[in-house]
Order: C-alpha cells, then structure tokens, then sequence
C-alpha cells in the first residue's frame, strides 16, 4: 500500500520527445516506473525510448489506459497540456513545470474542481512510492522502501528529508512534492488526509515555507483527524525578510500568519513535532519513534 | 515586477480607470511647466520611488522635514518642492532606513477629496480565484484596516468561468456605503481594473485612496501595479517599464543568469539549488549564530557559467566574509557542480573560507574533484556539519 501511485500505475509522458521528457522519462524507466507512452503533438505514431508517441492525450489514454501523466512541456504551454490531461480523464495528473503565469493556473485550478482529474505541482519534484513508481525529477537512489510519509513545497528540501530518515534507518512510503507555487493543485491537507488513512504510512514529515497559510491548515486537519502517527514538521524562512519573494513565487511574506513563527506555532499546537534545524529532520523523527 | 505610480496610472487610464491629470517631471523646470499645463487651483507633487508610505516619509538628513508628496498652490512652489526633492534620498517606512533616491516626480492636479476608500485585486491562494479587496477605510494601510477592523474589509471573488459579473460590483458599492450614481462610477473602476489586470497578467492592482469628489465622481488618487515575473515574456511592452535603478544591482545581475537571489545583511555567503533548500540553509546559518548574506537559488540545471556568476556576485559583495555552497543532486550532478566550483574559485580569485556540502547524484566523483583541486575547501558531510563548519571558519579568520 501507498498513496496516490504503487507498481500498477501506469504512467505518460506529455512533452515525452523533448530533452527533459527525454531524460526523466529514462529515469523512470530504469527506476521501474510503468511507463506505457508519451504524447508529442506532430510525431504521433512514432516510438521514443522503446514507447508508442501520440499527438494527443485523448488518444494517449485510449490506446494506452494511462492512470497517470507527467509534464515537462515549458511554462508556456503547460497549463494547456494540463487541461488537455483532465480532459481527457486522466486521474493522476504531475506537473514539473516551473514558472507558469499566475493566471493559467486560475483557470487549471476552475478546471480541476469540475473534475476528478488530481494535479501534483507545478512546480514541484513529483511524486515516489519508493521501488514501485518514480514520477517525476527526485533522484531514485537517496529512497529506501519504508513507512514514513513525506509532504514538502520544496524539492531539494524534501531530498533531504528522505535522506536524513533513510540515514536514521527508516524508509519512506511516499513522498509528494506539492510545489512552491501560489496557485496549485493538491495542497497539503488533501496529501496529508491520505497519509493519515494510509496503513502503509507509519509516521509524517511535513515540510513546508514561509507564506501562504496551507501549513496552518494541514496542522488543523491532524489535529482534528486525531491520529495517533507521529507527525514532524519543519518551516523553512524564518531569516526571510517580509516583502521579499525566496525564489518560489508563493514564498512571500504578507501577513501575520505567513511568517515561519506563526506556522511553527500553529504546528507546535497540533501536536506536531517541530524540528529545531532542517538538519534534524531525521533525528527529531528518531527521537519520536523512540 | 514592481512599476511607477504615474506608469500604473498611464496603464489603468487606458483601460478606463477615472485618474486625475498629471505629467512626469525629472527637472524643477519640467515640473513647473507640467504645473502650468495642468492649469489647477492646486498641485500635488509626488515623489516616484517604488515603496508606499511616502507621504508620511522624510528625506535623508531631515527627519523632520516634510514627506513626499506635497501640495503647491502656485508655480514657484512646485519648483521648490521639487528642488527639495529630486535628487534626495527618501525614507519610508517600506524603503528601510537606507532609502530611495528619487529620480522622476509626478505632477498632478488636486481634487476636491469628500471620502476615501480602498481598493484592490489580486489572486487569492487558498481559492487560487481574482478577488476584490475594499474598504470604506481608505487612505490608510490597509493591514492596519485587517489588524484593527477586519468587519470594514470586503471581498468579492471572481468565478473564472463567468469572469468579473457587474452586479458584484455594484453590490459591493452599497456595502461601501456608496449612493446614486456613484455606484455606476464603482462598478467602472471595477471592470477598469479587471480588464488590465487579466489583459497584463497584472499580481496586484491597488488604488489608495480611490476617492469620491465633492461633485460625486470617483478619480483613482494613488495606484499601485505589479506583474507576474512568469508572464512577462507575453507582455514586452510591460518588461520596458522595469526600472533598473530601484532593483538591487546583485539581483538585477543574477537574473541575467538565471539565478533568483535576494540581498541581505549577513557576512556568509549563500550558493544553493531549490529555493527551500536556500532558506532551510539560511535559516541553520542564524541557529549557528551569524546572519547569511544573501538568498541564492541555482536552479536545477546549473551550468558552469551559472555557477561562476554565482560565485562573482557572492564575492563581489564587500560584506560576505565566507562562502557556504549547498548542493543535494536531483537531475543536477554533484561532478559537474565539483567541476564549476574549481573553475570558478580560481576565475574569481577565491579569498575567504569555502565550505561545500554536496548530496546526491555522483556525490563521491564530485568530493574527489574538489579534494584532488588543491583548493583551500572544506567540505562538509550534511546540513549541519556544513554551518557549524562556516561559521567556525568565518569566526577564525576574523580573529
């Protein structure tokens, strides 16, 4: 068990011929990802990396029975290539994608709620249920197959909660990188509801950033679930100054509650264990599971 | 991207937004004759820096002189505030005390005030849908309306699908207390401001005070835009209006590479990949007990160039007294990023501490490169290791 994505899913590339789609869909592949396909418009028809390409999602899914597509297609066209994934029913949808306008995504985000279509990013690392399926940029080896849960806005930052808890000899059952964009898809709660019903998840490592409040309301979703996993949590930005934007657009201070102190308050108060310093990560969980 | 005031105004009047008459001036004898064009019983002179609270601010070396923005009555009196102050350094409570030198004045015609309101429109995240933000409480902060009085803040939210629906409009002007053909008016500054910021990619619109005259109209006496970064490449006329003077020049440099950096007042040096990384990474600098001296995000596909820009900027600035690079390979190789860091210690001339942590993709070839490049590094296993072994470094040398 895991959340979200196990061995069975399968999985499309949109953006597959280019040099990102190229490359990570390589990755997946030897990783052991169920890869069945990628979508390029104009080289319907013809086979990358041992792969049947399509000129559509539509077609995509119809030929293939994808459950999940991955895109690596540049900020201009990327919300379009989302829309044509719900379109086209996929359930799974992950966008790596940085630097999309604010605006497209308004218009994803009223498109996703008339579906049942579930978006991963944009700009984020993806999604790995470790030794099962690897969609996205993370790199495979730091993962060990285990039981802890991982939840983060930002992708270097969520490597290195994977690495201190596979040091600590703990393993992971997913990790979800939801991304550091203002207007996005699943936010921490819809992961973090999953994790809490997820018998494969033994235990939590949130890590979120300054601005925004969806900390606050991940913290309140565990308070009131009343689950007994252990939950660390970490905020990153508290020497960030208020105004000022920390490379990801969503990562601007505007209000009392955005700051680090208020979303580490807030988490403190729903039992959450904070960690001192994003170097104990790892130890702090250690310490929890005794 | 942060604009003007008159810029925003030129832009919002084009799309039909009620703004009083004014011209941009960078010389006395410009503003004058701006004055006199505009023919009005009263002048507003308006300092153009990019930061609020202007009004209330001071000029550098007169704390208790007067603000930037002035009233002036007759000619001779708009070249003397303008004398006062192009030129001069303007202190806000947004600028910090190092302040703004202000360049450009904006020369306005005054109007009849009878009440102020606030106004503005942005994405709201938690919705991810436009909102309307107003209050009958105009002319003020509106933090200080959210902090003191969140009963007078009101919001409207925009279904994508629909777009901006006049009767929202409308329905907020009776809230705002607004009356007779006022409400037309409101509902005009509404779609005004609806159709620059969907047309621009606009982040934020923000008219404080939008003020009712005496005769009943409404005339949008201050205005505030900025652009989404992500859609200027769509906008280029927008991309002109980027004034380089009111950026950080280490930043203005950085983007030219790629590289999202954020000036700050510490003495480390920061050189990381993944925004939250950086932060996580400035944060452990401050638990060690130094301050860092910048934010700085590589991004994911460093190249050698990046890198060694990267470097330039952090030594190039006079404060930073040691260097922490921070590197966890994903699709970015620890080799290359090994390989990047030799070359540019010995481009620039490498003088003060460098502790590099490396993780990830190719971790040991990149550890072998920088041990075998007969540099002065200090590497560092993880995180921690890595800020105790920069602050001790930095605290040596200053010894």
């Amino acid at each position: 068990m895991s959340i979200l994505v196990n061995k069975s899913t399968k999985v499309i590339t949109q953006g597959f011929t280019g040099a990102q789609g190229t490359f990570h869909t390589e990755q997946a592949l030897a990783y052991g990802t169920h890869m069945v396909g990628g979508v390029t418009p104009g080289k319907g028809g013809s086979v990358h990396l041992g792969l049947p390409v399509f000129d559509t999602v539509a077609q995509a899914r119809a030929a293939t029975g994808a459950d999940a597509s991955v895109i690596y297609v540049p900020p201009a066209g990327a919300a379009d290539a989302i829309l044509e994934a719900i379109a086209a029913g996929i359930g799974l949808i992950v966008c790596i994608t940085e630097g999309i306008p604010v605006q497209d995504m308004v218009r994803v985000r009223a498109a996703l709620e008339q579906s049942s279509s579930l978006l991963i990013g944009p700009n984020c690392p993806g999604i790995i249920t470790p030794d099962e399926c690897k969609i996205g940029i993370m790199p495979g080896p730091i993962h060990r197959r285990g039981h802890v849960g991982i939840v983060s806005r930002s992708g270097t930052l969520t490597y290195e909660a994977v690495a201190q808890t596979t040091a600590i000899g703990q393993g992971q059952s997913t990790c979800v990188g939801i991304g550091g964009d203002p207007v996005k898809g699943m936010d921490f709660t819809d992961v973090l509801a999953r994790m809490i019903e997820d018998p494969d998840t033994h235990s939590i490592v949130m890590i979120g950033e300054i601005g925004g409040t969806s900390e606050i309301d991940g913290a309140e979703l565990i308070r009131a679930s009343g689950t007994h996993k252990p939950v660390v949590g970490f905020i990153a930005g508290a020497t960030a100054p208020p105004g000022r934007r920390m490379g990801h657009a969503g990562a601007v201070i505007t209000g009392g509650h955005e700051t680090a102190g208020a979303k580490i308050e807030a988490l403190r108060a729903a039992g959450i264990h904070v960690a001192p310093s994003p170097a104990e990560l790892g130890t702090t969980l250690a310490r929890v599971l005794g | 991207m942060n604009i003007h005031e008159y810029q925003a105004k030129a832009l919002l009047r084009s799309y039909g937004m009620p703004v009083p008459e004014g011209h941009a001036a960078t010389t006395a004898d410009e503003a004058t004759a701006a004055a006199k064009a505009l023919g009005a019983p009263v002048t507003v002179v308006k300092a153009q820096i990019h930061a609020g609270g202007r009004g209330a601010g001071h000029f550098a070396g007169k704390p208790e002189g007067k603000g930037g923005v002035r009233l002036a009555r007759a000619p001779a009196e708009v070249a003397q505030a303008a004398n006062a102050m192009l030129g001069q350094v303007l202190v806000t409570k947004q600028t910090g005390p190092a302040g703004r030198l202000v360049r450009t004045l904006y020369v306005e015609s005054g109007c009849d005030i009878a009440r102020e309101l606030y106004f503005s429109m942005l994405v709201d995240r938690v919705t991810g849908r436009l909102v309307i933000v107003a209050s009958p409480d105009g002319g003020m902060e509106i933090e200080e309306v959210a902090a003191r009085t969140p009963e007078r803040i009101f919001k409207e939210y925009i279904d994508p699908a629909k777009g901006l629906c006049d009767y929202q409009s409308r329905e907020l002007a009776v809230r705002l207390g607004l009356k007779g053909r006022e409400i037309r008016a409101f509902q005009n500054v509404v779609r005004a401001a609806y159709t620059a910021f969907t047309g621009l990619d606009a982040a934020i619109v923000e008219i404080n005070p939008l003020v009712v005259t005496g005769a009943g109209d409404l005339l949008a006496l201050d205005a505030k835009m900025s652009f989404d970064e992500n859609a200027l490449y769509r906008h280029p006329e927008i991309a002109k209006l980027r004034d380089v003077h009111e950026e950080d020049p280490r930043e203005r440099e950085a983007a030219e590479y790629g590289l999202a950096y954020v000036g700050l007042d510490g003495n480390i040096g920061c050189m990381v990949n993944g925004a939250g990384l950086a932060m996580a990474t400035m944060d452990i600098i401050k638990m060690e007990g130094e301050e860092p001296a910048n934010f700085l995000d590589v991004g994911g596909g460093a190249t050698k160039e990046r890198v060694a820009a990267a470097f330039r900027i952090l030594i190039g600035d006079p404060k930073v007294r040691g260097i922490l690079v921070n590197i966890f390979g994903g699709i970015m190789r620890c080799d290359v990023i090994a390989e990047a860091i030799i070359a540019a210690s010995h481009e620039t001339g490498l003088n003060v501490p460098l502790v590099v942590r490396l993780a990830g993709t190719n971790v040991d070839r990149g550890k072998a490169l920088l041990a075998e490049s007969g540099l002065t590094i200090i590497p560092a296993d993880d995180l921690g290791d890595a800020a105790r072994k920069i602050v001790a470094a930095v605290r040596n040398a200053g010894a």
